[in-house]
């Protein structure tokens, strides 16, 4: 298929007074795994609720594969699985019966019911206790419910809201290596989440949410560029020297912010690693560690917010 | 906006899935062994007093729900006092409990509408209700027929049948207050306490109040017979507000063939009428259609407010 599978033009909610999400525009390809960044309250839970049309937007347009969520809901609905934050389930019915019961909801035929949903649970592991009590379940096993469910679905766009919020990092690495065989799947994968190296790592494409808007679409790399505009992150560590006075005055250093017990990064136009070097030597220090610091998307990330509060001071 | 695709499509799917689990739910459990018992012991009571007092009566069984021995009271008022509580035991967390449980917003990601999800959910409640009604029903007809040995007869039965009518719209009433809480409160706590101080007012400070709004409103002139009339009227229309009371009043006159009119008569409308005689089935149901009506437009009107409050609201578990 080409071009967007889902796609949002000039998207804005507001509650009373106050605006949720502002002119949102965002499209996504298929077979893509795109994320959804921000801080909390910067509008991606709304955003997708528009997108799924379970809430209605105040402004602009939203297709999904080609419908409108809120002309054609039972279209939109049958083609994109959504885990919401924090997933529940009756907790009196087994996970099999659970899951037979959106089966049902969500039209599977019967014929195909049952082995649907013993391949989703096989899929995410959980076949060993499909006949225990959801009551029983871990938070982990929640969420591998959850994809379980989408799976059986057989739905073509998942949505994904915070899935690894509250897990710890072994379910945190289960639960993104099943979200990555469903995009290898050709499923398109649609995930929101705050906690960013970890997104880092299985999305094509990620946009950055901030007080209701889109900041930054982009591959992490590309953003990483934008949001540094071409600048060199060092990482220093040195003992018996003043740091900020030694590489300060050096030629093409932009800033240079010290950290606890002789550390301090550097802000820096290109690589100038040698004369940092040099001149802590000079000044009489003794340098323990000199590196280019990874700009993972966190540092992005802070820096972007950081930007945002600079602007508003000045 | 015109909107594609069935609003009732999964609705069926829903209602047996919360049939299912109210059937096998303590709360449900329990309130029903309340209601076996109590009907139980009203029943045991009604038959000694029928054997003591009435000899001959062509209608010993509808005498069995209606007959209390003091300090028991009859079948049928223990229903009118305990079916709203059957009722509310089943809605008052129904659409908060989803939320709760943070359900909600996945079962909507299904291809349902939202109107699927309350519809199953009030049907759910009236299949529950209907399955313990009709067992409670043939429960006391079988004790009847074991204690007095005899059978009903063909027009008890259909008067039987028709009460057990009644007492479905009555709880559906109930229902319907309970489902509305539900969707109006976050809390299961505050709408189940909600639901339940409006059955208290009902069952117990209804006629209270209405006593007191009656002689403010329409105060009684001695001298003057249509001042009585009017407060008789106005009392008479305020009670009728009270599903409690228009459930009485079905009961009254569907099982007390004798009874000719639940309003005022006057003497020259009794001209002719031969006191105690027993109504035809078909004319009792006439006498009873505004109060059964009355009814089920509560119902209907309860339900769509919980509807209007549910569609307008923000899915956010």
């Amino acid at each position: 298929m080409t071009g967007p599978v889902l796609e949002a033009r000039g998207l804005t909610k507001r509650y009373g007074r106050a605006t949720a999400v502002t002119g949102l525009d965002l499209a996504v390809n298929a077979g893509e795994v795109f994320g959804l960044l921000g801080p909390n309250g910067s509008g991606k839970t709304t955003t997708i609720l528009m997108l799924l049309g379970l809430t209605e937007p105040s402004e602009g347009e939203v297709r999904v594969l080609g419908h409108n969520p809120l002309r054609e809901p039972l279209a939109v609905k049958r083609e994109v699985g959504y885990l919401p934050d924090a997933v529940g389930f009756y907790d009196g019915l087994t996970a099999r019966e659970n899951l037979r019961y959106t089966a049902r909801l969500s039209g599977v035929p019967e014929t195909e019911r049952e082995e649907r949903i013993a391949k989703a649970l096989e899929r995410v592991r959980l076949s060993h206790v499909a006949d225990r009590r959801v009551k029983t379940f871990s938070r982990g096993m929640r969420q591998r419910l959850g994809l379980a469910e989408i799976v059986a679905k057989g739905c073509r766009i998942a949505i994904l809201d915070e899935p690894t919020s509250g897990l710890d990092p072994q379910s945190t690495h289960e639960l993104l290596e099943l979200i990555r065989s469903f995009a290898a799947d050709g499923m398109t994968v649609l995930l929101s989440s705050h906690l960013l190296s970890m997104v880092q790592s299985i999305c094509d494409r990620v946009a950055l949410f901030r007080e209701g808007q889109v900041g930054l679409v982009g591959t992490v790399p590309d953003i990483a560029a934008k949001v540094l505009g071409g600048l060199c992150l060092i990482d220093v560590e040195a003992d018996g020297v003043d740091l900020q006075s030694a590489i300060g005055p050096l030629e093409g250093v932009r800033k240079v912010t010290v950290g606890k017990a002789g550390t301090a990064q550097v802000d820096a136009d290109a690589d100038i690693r040698p004369d940092i070097a040099s001149a802590i030597v000079k000044a009489g220090g003794s340098l323990k560690r000199i590196d280019i610091s990874h700009s993972d998307l966190d540092d992005v990330y802070v820096r972007y917010f950081e930007g945002k509060e600079d602007r508003d001071a000045a | 906006m015109q909107r594609r695709g069935s609003a009732l499509s999964g609705m069926m799917t829903i209602a047996f899935k919360e049939a299912a689990d109210h059937f096998s739910s303590a709360r449900l459990h329990l309130v029903m062994v309340l209601i076996i018992l109590t009907a139980l012991g009203a029943i045991y009571g009604a038959i000694g007093q029928i054997e003591a007092t009435v000899g001959q009566d062509p209608f010993l069984f509808l005498r069995l729900l209606t007959t209390g021995r003091s300090p028991v009271p009859s079948f049928v008022g223990f229903l009118g006092f305990l079916l709203p509580l059957v009722s509310i035991a089943l809605a008052f967390d129904s659409v908060n409990g989803e939320y709760g449980r943070r359900t909600m917003s996945r079962v909507l990601s299904q291809p349902i509408y939202r109107d699927a999800l309350l519809f199953g959910k009030f049907l759910g409640g009236v299949i529950v209700l209907a399955i313990c009604l009709v067992t409670l029903w043939l429960l006391v007809t079988g004790l009847g027929i074991l204690t007095l040995g005899l059978p009903p007869g063909g027009e008890e039965i259909a008067r039987g049948l028709a009460f057990l009518l009644a007492c479905l719209a009555y709880a559906g009433v109930w229902l319907a207050m309970a489902l509305l809480f539900s969707t109006v409160f976050r809390q299961a706590a505050t709408s189940a306490l909600a639901a339940l101080a409006l059955w208290l007012v009902f069952t117990l400070f209804w006629s209270m109040i209405v006593h007191g709004l009656v002689s403010a409103m329409a105060p009684i002139d001695p001298t003057d017979p249509q001042t009585l009339i009017n407060a008789v009227q106005l009392q008479a229309g305020l009670d009728r507000l009270s599903p409690n009371i228009l459930f009485g009043e079905i009961t009254q006159a569907l099982l007390d063939p004798a009874t000719r009119s639940l309003g005022l008569v006057f003497m020259s409308q009794l001209q002719g009428a031969i006191p105690g005689a027993p109504l035809p089935f078909v004319q009792s149901t006439l006498l009873i259609w505004p109060q059964l009506s009355g009814l089920v437009a509560a119902m209907v009107l309860i339900f769509t407010g919980a509807y209007v409050v549910f569609q307008r609201q923000e899915i956010r578990a």
